[in-house]
């Protein structure tokens, strides 16, 4: 059991696959990585993996806020969930918390009870040329001697 | 005893509405609806329901019967905010086998939300499947929880003597259309008719009925 913050290496330096807590580890604290996350064990307190995928498995029970790229659900979750694009809620999971998503799948027969938030994430438009600015010179152009009776 | 006592506790409840099948608040479990089970059928009820909310944006709609691809998409494509409960599902998983869970003690893990929280509720049929007393508690607790204003779609068997009925799982196709899926046959507890729905929602400050050739009767009730 930790209750320290626990990062991982970021996918680079640790290799291919992704990081994994086994059915029988219990974390208690904070955790944040960089590289995609299978949890089948127990995690109570925090986990953020900002730009990758948790996968919570069948075995996978988690008492904490998670926010992460893209979220699989396959066990219980007990927590409000941020998953940037996409969350993915299998049929024999359970969700208790409030997700916000800019998509979401469910399986039929997932239990779920919370709100769901659709947040669209909007790629940022390529700067667009600014239009050449009018030359600005300034022109006199005498008003006809309009006839005043 | 003990499990004796709780029932009849649970039993005593809200007078004028008769009840059917056997006592308890646990219900039956159902099977799964399959993809092909669902039948598509014009819903004059849902059709209402989205007419008053239509124009508006980020709402917060409350679906009773539990998540759903279909229903989580089309509210959430209106730009609304949807809230799942799976209210029959919540009250199997509360029978933990040794005690009937006690209507209070159920209310206070379930539906517990701020006064006027949402904007819409579809509630479907599962206010046919609570016994008395838990009916009673579960519309007050809706009177509270919905805005002044806003509405509630119910369905209910308009079969008033059948002592089992199809349950059903109902998805959301368009604003006009749902899809349908009869789960099996199960027991009410209560047998509504129109009277006995005008009493029960008492307390709202309007029904309107539409009974449809499938008998199936849609109640759509105004805060």
């Amino acid at each position: 059991m930790s209750t320290a913050p626990i990062r991982t290496a970021p996918e680079s330096e640790s290799g291919k696959g992704a990081a994994s807590i086994g059915k029988s580890v219990t974390v208690k604290g904070q955790i944040f990585s960089r590289e995609d996350l299978i949890v089948d064990g127990e995690i109570e307190g925090a986990i953020e993996l900002n730009d990758h995928r948790l996968t919570v498995g069948p075995n996978g029970r988690v008492r904490a806020g998670i926010k992460a790229r893209e979220i699989v659900v396959l066990g219980t979750i007990d927590g409000n969930v941020e998953a940037l694009d996409k969350i993915d809620i299998r049929k024999d999971a359970k969700l208790v918390g409030d997700i916000k998503t800019a998509r979401i799948i469910i399986e039929d027969g997932a239990y779920f009870k919370g709100s769901i938030d659709i947040v669209k994430n909007e790629q940022p438009k390529p700067a667009q040329p600014r239009p050449q600015a009018a030359a600005a010179t300034a022109t006199y152009a005498p008003v006809p001697n309009s006839a005043v009776k | 005893m003990l499990r004796e006592r709780l029932r009849g506790l649970i039993q005593s409840g809200s007078p004028g509405l008769p009840a059917a099948g056997e006592p308890g608040i646990v219900p039956a479990p159902v099977r799964a609806s399959r993809p092909e089970d669902f039948v598509s059928r014009h819903s004059n009820g849902l059709d209402q329901f989205f007419s008053y909310i239509k124009g508006e944006s980020a709402l917060s709609i409350l679906d009773l019967a539990g998540v759903n691809q279909a229903n989580v998409s089309f509210i959430t494509n209106l730009g609304h905010r949807i809230y799942s409960e799976d209210f029959l599902r919540s009250l199997q998983l509360a029978d933990n086998g040794d005690a009937l869970p006690r209507v209070d003690t159920f209310l206070s893990q379930n539906l517990t939300h701020a006064d006027g929280a949402f904007d819409g509720v579809l509630v479907w049929d599962v206010l046919e499947y609570l016994s008395a007393p838990l009916l009673a508690a579960t519309v007050e607790r809706l009177h509270r929880i919905v805005k002044p204003g806003s509405y509630l779609l119910a369905v209910f068997q308009a079969h008033e003597k059948a002592q089992s009925v199809p349950q059903y799982s109902f998805r959301i196709q368009d604003s006009k259309t749902l899809l349908v899926a009869d789960r099996g046959l199960r027991k009410p507890e209560q047998i509504f008719n129109n009277r006995s729905l005008e009493k029960l929602f008492q307390e709202f400050e309007s029904l309107k009925f539409f009974l449809a050739r499938d008998k199936l009767r849609e109640v759509i009730v105004r805060r």
